[in-house]
């Protein structure tokens, strides 16, 4: 067992992640869900800006990311705003019956 | 101890990352996702990220997911009706090539990264509310200000969705 974490584990964690997080944006049905496995995306890119933060030893990428959870939190009170209204209108939350702008 | 710390929390990060995709409901999906914030938020501290893995905690698993969560109780959000249905060659052939993918993309990290010292905790302590607060009010201040105007609109936005009439 390596007493030091090589920089490239953090980074393959943040790819499986974010790849996770198009499986899930993809597969799921409920727009609710869809909506979490976006701000999965999020979080792995997240890890990728606090990891070459500590590379370069500056503390930017720590900048970026916190500017990245202001947007997060901006988008999910619109995006939650938006399903309310979604729901309120067609009774369903399934991505497969909102489909009245699709051709 | 950094190795089995970091083991440790990826592997529940990427447990509770299989787990969101897998749940059919939508709470056990949220549930998940602290998981992962959480594990992240842990290894932030490693990195030497201590103000952004409070941020982390109080904001994207405190707020943001309290504010799924309310969203998902208050639509009285059932387990996902498989309304259609994919089939298992598919879903397996995905599966398989997601791995393959994910592995490709692990070779060409470990292959592209130049030769570094690994991380160890506590070699880079500088990501602290001082040095962050610092950096954001002199040379971020314009993205920062920027940043407040839109989070001005996405209230305003969220009022005018969230009214009876639309």
């Amino acid at each position: 067992m390596p007493t030091s974490v090589p920089i490239s584990w953090y980074l393959i964690l943040s790819a499986i992640l974010f790849g996770l997080g198009v499986a899930g944006f993809i597969y799921r049905r409920n727009i609710i869900t869809v909506f979490m496995s976006i701000e999965l995306m999020l979080n792995a890119v997240n890890l990728t800006f606090i990891t070459f933060s500590y590379t370069l030893k500056k503390v930017d990428g720590h900048i970026f990311s916190f500017f990245v959870m202001v947007v997060a939190a901006a988008e999910a009170a619109v995006g939650l705003a938006i399903i309310l209204t979604v729901f309120k209108n067609r009774e369903t939350l399934m991505i497969d019956d909102i489909s009245s702008m699709k051709y | 101890m950094t190795a089995l710390i970091f083991l440790i929390f990826a592997g529940i990060a990427v447990f509770c990352g299989i787990s969101l995709v897998a749940q059919t409901h939508p709470i056990a999906s949220a549930l998940s996702l602290i998981g992962v914030m959480g594990s992240l938020a842990l290894l932030y501290l490693q990195l030497g990220g201590e103000f952004i893995a409070a941020a982390q905690m109080i904001v994207y698993a405190g707020a943001i997911m309290v504010l799924f969560v309310f969203v998902i109780m208050l639509l009285n959000a059932g387990a996902e009706a498989t309304s259609r249905q994919i089939p298992l060659l598919n879903r397996y052939l995905g599966m398989l090539l997601l791995a393959a993918f994910l592995g490709l993309i692990s070779f060409i990290i470990q292959a592209m990264l130049p030769k570094t010292e690994g991380v160890v905790f506590g070699a880079f302590m500088g990501g602290t509310a001082a040095a962050i607060g610092r950096k954001l009010f002199t040379v971020y201040l314009l993205p920062f200000e920027v940043t407040s105007v839109l989070i001005l609109i996405a209230i305003l936005g969220a009022i005018v969705l969230a009214r009876r009439e639309v």
